[in-house]
């Protein structure tokens, strides 16, 4: 059991180092902390088309790192964050972007929770709307009551 | 009775709804994630220039005109390149003009592999960095794509044309430019 012991400690150091060299490391020289602001802002709102479920900031995929670098060179060109976002956009299409824009086609997608909210909403206040009613108009006949009310005077006593 | 009538419905109604989610959700499983729709479909190849593999000069994008064009994205260290790479084979012997992208790829490595397996492309133009390919859009190789006479792109194919639904899908386009 004790020599186990050095083993496990072992492998949770592994584990331990590994989370923190996971993000990517690259060293780029920004001449604002205005530019990376915005550096760091594209590319945690850009996706990552190889890791799908990673953002451009988080992937290690070599497609990340090189649009991490054509964000950086977009950047130092004086380009404005709008005009990268475009040409993200142009190539990749709106998928690149985790917040998509308002349009048609995503009307469903940006207004659907709060359709189904509302139908859940209604839903639950015509149940409860419900219960009410059956419980004032025809649970309890008036024989029923008097009963209650007898049962409740015995217990009085 | 009357009264029946809603009530049976709405007893109902939860199995309706999670009917409806099970068809949806099962539509949702089968689609391919890996599938982004290229927003450069119909539009001008984009404008690039690049060295050749095998001879001195460049290829640029006017080089696209005049001729239906497929443009496969490969590498050496590509796996499904080389399962598609006999598809592509029999498509440049049918007469098809390939151009191939070697992408992010080292220069030996690619000749080798050609050397290897047979070079099917017209001419292979050299992206070493992978610069021009984000231009194209190109996440992942191999990527095909379709240009018309006019260096229109026409069709993006994502993934190898050894799958049976990407090469039917292409054959359907490039009979549209016939």
């Amino acid at each position: 059991m004790c020599k186990k012991t050095p083993i496990i400690t072992l492998f949770f150091l592994l584990c331990v180092s590994f989370s923190s060299i996971s993000a990517p490391v690259e060293t780029f020289q920004f001449d604002s902390p205005e530019t990376e602001k915005i550096f760091h802002k594209l590319s945690e709102e850009l996706r990552c088309l190889v890791c799908q479920n990673q953002n451009v900031a988080e992937s290690n995929a070599d497609l990340a790192k090189d649009l991490r670098l054509e964000i950086y060179t977009m950047l130092s060109d004086g380009k404005t964050e709008e005009e990268i976002v475009d040409f993200m956009v142009q190539r990749y299409g709106d998928y690149v972007l985790y917040r998509p824009p308002l349009k048609p086609m995503t009307w469903l997608l940006w207004f659907g929770p709060i359709i189904m909210f509302t139908i859940g909403l209604i839903f639950v206040v015509r149940f409860m709307r419900s219960q009410d009613d059956a419980t004032q108009t025809d649970s309890l006949s008036k024989d029923d009551i008097e009963r209650i009310k007898n049962l409740h005077a015995e217990q009085d006593k | 009775m009357e009264k029946n009538q809603p009530t049976l419905l709405k007893r109902f109604m939860p199995l309706i709804i999670f009917g409806a989610m099970v068809v949806l959700l099962a539509i949702g499983l089968t689609l391919n994630p890996r599938l982004v729709p290229s927003p450069l479909i119909d539009k001008p190849a984009p404008v690039f220039e690049l060295p050749l593999l095998f001879k001195e000069g460049s290829f640029s994008n006017d080089d696209l005109l005049g001729h239906v064009t497929l443009v496969n994205v490969w590498a050496s260290w590509c796996f499904a390149c080389r399962q598609e790479h006999e598809v592509i084979k029999n498509l440049a012997r049918s007469g098809v003009r390939i151009i191939g992208l070697n992408y992010k790829d080292e220069s030996a490595d690619a000749k080798n592999w050609l050397a290897r397996l047979g070079n099917p492309y017209q001419v292979v133009a050299v992206d070493y960095d992978g610069r021009i390919a984000i231009d194209w859009g190109v996440y992942g190789a191999p990527e095909t794509f379709l240009i018309d006479k006019e260096g229109i792109i026409r069709h993006k194919v994502i993934g190898p044309l050894s799958d049976q639904g990407n090469y039917e899908a292409l054959m359907a386009a490039m009979q549209t430019l016939k």
